[in-house]
């Protein structure tokens, strides 16, 4: 186990830069999750975390150890890419055996013993050591292929979307198995994904990554209710945060064209008056707006229901307003139809403002 | 736009059947999701209606004129199999007018053709854009206009938005549910993805193992699965399921003692009759729960269940507690404001009048 630090790290391919300075401090026995979409420069930093990849430079630092020049198998992190794969001619206990008799490490035999034990009883298949794989079922198969990623001791575990390829069912069920198992195991989990809701489950804390360049590192708490930018604003979350550009003038915050006026708290008035100028970006979360049939004075915009999503356990409800569709979440038992004239109404105290240059989070 | 009707259809490959026996109708204008786990059939079901695979038996009415003989060129259908992949050298325009210059429309019939689609699609302003500088939802827009200027029939998607990141699919998902909104084309859509299927069907057609398991609108295949398979694959996270067996408590009437910790349940009144002659045959039966009608209550608090936290899931809006009863976990949708340790000791109940009961041999619900 050990603390993990990416120091000033810049790569560039060719004329492409795909990381910016890159300074990350993942703690001893975190779940930190490092989150972007395609392309944000996440896998080139496990890479060069793990030494598969050379940096242009910075620095790595492992257990406050530099170890930017080490060799891969010297580092002592393991890599994980996928879970499910087992052998199929071994039994249970010769695949969780496996990465403990690669002859670099020459593990003596009495103690793969006890760390198959322990890995078994942490996963719950002390019963199916002698098992053949094929005669597992899912589940079992899944926790066996956890167990074979985890059985060894490095200082770090590196994952790159070890769940991206399992059908929804299977990944839902992984996802609470490798929560609690990082929590059992204490270790040190360094995952990379562009699922937010993978991120927002798992971690500890999360790093937003977007072109090479680290927007917000925070627990999932402050990355949902305060986002450092309107692009982490967007890309987590699930239906996504609606931006809205309006104005503020005078103390005063309304649409553009005034059909919604927002009446402010104090603190969110005092916040703004050191913002100069004219517009800025609305953040609000779908559960953060509701639905009434009758207009109010404030926060509210009056809107036509587009189409509904049920989703189950809610609807959302996609409002016209202005050009604009904004998302609602309501609960499945509220009664609405499709062209349906309502008013949507704001939760203020809940608002995200936004610089309309910069997007950065108005401080 | 056109009806399109399975009938009865089955198909072969060698020894194995692909589909069995399905009958289908998508209606005029209607976006139907075929939605089930690789292998169920959905993929095979949509090629055959494309005319790509010629049913074994049985037949496939598109408009009211049976076309099972027919090949995919004569079907008028637009199979679109990736939504944002468009040429990216030609401009919106260029890119939708492409089937028809293909084709060696007369120019004056082509801008006829485009300026239709384009309305239709509300893309006027991008149409001297190159794909690169398209948003998502205009690319998907694009990209269905290239089909739609053929007149198809029926719209075919496979999996169009499978292989996006997260953040980008949900975009164009509502994209797409809007697109359908605006244009009412008949679309027959395939994923394996049930939160797809939810955000974008006005029906949803779940298949397992060939099979056709149930039709149906979101929010009724969600609130009343006809079986297990549909139970457990609807839903995020899919339905608890929890083994019981009817038994008749002190009070005389019927409750459910729970397999997985031999704890007795108390049934409300309008499931009494129903669970009564399962209780006679001594018969297994299967409690479905959602996460949303599962609660959480504090170890010294009401809750007929006792339970044990196995992980807390942070969704944002909510949390997903994962909570071990016996050898089965069962997950509770909780406030965000909810904060549990794992291994904490918990007690848990039930919405008794939300809660659907299976047969536990047969699978199938007893509530339809």
């Amino acid at each position: 186990m050990a603390n993990l630090k990416t120091v000033s790290v810049t790569k560039s391919f060719g004329d492409i830069e795909a990381l910016k300075d890159l300074n990350l401090e993942i703690h001893d026995g975190e779940f930190f999750v490092l989150l972007g979409p395609t392309g944000a420069g996440k896998t080139t930093t496990l890479r060069i975390v793990s030494g598969l990849e050379k940096m242009d430079s910075g620095q790595i630092l492992l257990d406050d150890e530099d170890v930017s020049d080490w060799v891969p198998a010297t580092r002592d992190v393991a890599f994980v890419f996928q879970f499910y794969t087992l052998y199929p001619n071994l039994n249970v206990r010769q695949n969780l055996e496996f990465p403990l008799k690669s002859p670099i490490r020459n593990t003596p035999q009495d103690e793969i013993d006890k760390k198959v034990a322990e890995v078994a009883k942490t996963l719950h298949i002390e019963h199916l050591l002698e098992r053949e794989t094929v005669n597992l079922s899912g589940g079992e198969m899944q926790r066996v292929g956890i167990g074979r990623a985890i059985v060894r001791t490095p200082k770090a575990f590196l994952m790159d979307e070890p769940l991206s390829n399992l059908d929804a069912k299977l990944r839902e069920e992984m996802r609470s198995e490798l929560t609690r198992l990082q929590k059992q195991l204490g270790q040190t989990f360094f995952y990379v994904t562009h699922d937010q809701t993978e991120a927002m489950t798992m971690a500890d804390r999360i790093g937003v990554l977007n072109e090479g360049a680290l927007l917000q590192v925070g627990t999932p708490d402050e990355i949902y209710h305060r986002p450092a930018n309107a692009f982490v604003a967007r890309f987590v979350g699930s239906p996504r945060m609606n931006l809205l550009k309006v104005h503020w003038k005078n103390d005063v915050l309304a649409s553009p064209g005034e059909e919604m006026v927002f009446e402010i708290t104090d603190t969110q008035r005092e916040l703004l008056r050191k913002y100069d100028k004219p517009e800025l970006i609305v953040g609000m979360r779908p559960e953060d707006i509701s639905v009434h049939d009758e207009r109010r004075e404030h926060n509210c915009f009056e809107a036509e229901i587009y189409f509904k999503q049920s989703m189950g356990a809610e609807d959302i409800l996609n409002l016209k307003f202005d050009k604009l569709v904004v998302q609602a979440t309501v609960a499945p038992t509220r009664k609405t139809t499709v062209g349906q004239k309502i008013c949507g109404y704001f939760d203020i105290d809940h608002a995200h403002f936004f610089d309309v240059d910069t997007e950065l989070r108005i401080v | 736009m056109a009806e399109v009707i399975v009938q009865n259809m089955v198909k072969k490959f060698g020894d194995f059947t692909a589909v069995k026996k399905l009958d289908l109708t998508i209606r005029d204008g209607e976006f139907l999701v075929l939605l089930g786990p690789s292998g169920c059939g959905k993929t095979t079901t949509l090629r055959c209606i494309s005319g790509l695979e010629i049913p074994t038996s049985g037949s496939i009415i598109l408009d009211g004129v049976d076309v099972t003989d027919r090949r995919a060129s004569q079907r008028d259908i637009a199979f679109v199999f990736q939504l944002y992949a468009l040429y990216p050298h030609l401009t919106a325009y260029k890119n939708i007018a492409f089937p028809l210059k293909a084709q060696h429309v007369p120019k004056e019939e082509m801008d006829k053709e485009v300026d239709r689609v384009v309305k239709m699609l509300k893309i006027e302003h991008i149409l001297h854009r190159k794909p690169k500088h398209l948003s998502g939802g205009d690319m998907q827009r694009v990209a269905l206009g290239r089909a739609l200027v053929r007149r198809p029939k029926v719209f075919l998607l496979d999996e169009p938005i499978g292989t996006l990141d997260a953040a980008f699919r949900e975009e164009m998902r509502t994209e797409l549910k809007a697109l359908h909104v605006d244009i009412n084309a008949t679309s027959v859509y395939v994923t394996h993805d049930q939160e797809e299927a939810m955000s974008m069907g006005d029906r949803i057609a779940v298949m397992n193992e060939g099979v056709l398991q149930q039709i149906g609108e979101p929010h009724e295949i969600y609130a009343n699965p006809v079986n297990l398979f549909v139970a457990r694959f609807i839903g995020s996270p899919g339905m608890n399921l929890l083994e019981c067996r009817p038994e008749t408590a002190e009070n005389g009437k019927l409750a459910l003692r729970m397999t997985g910790n031999d704890d007795l349940l108390d049934v409300p009144g309008n499931l009494q009759q129903l669970i009564k002659e399962k209780a006679e045959r001594d018969h297994g039966l299967v409690l479905g729960v959602r996460p949303e009608d599962t609660s959480v209550h504090a170890a010294d608090q009401e809750g007929p269940l006792p339970a044990e936290v196995y992980v807390t899931e942070k969704m944002g809006s909510y949390h997903i507690v994962d909570l071990s009863y016996g050898e089965e976990i069962i997950r509770a949708r909780t406030s965000a404001y909810v904060d549990m340790e794992i291994g904490q000791n918990v007690r848990m109940s039930f919405d008794m009048d939300r809660v659907r009961l299976f047969d536990s041999e047969s699978g199938q619900s007893l509530m339809n």
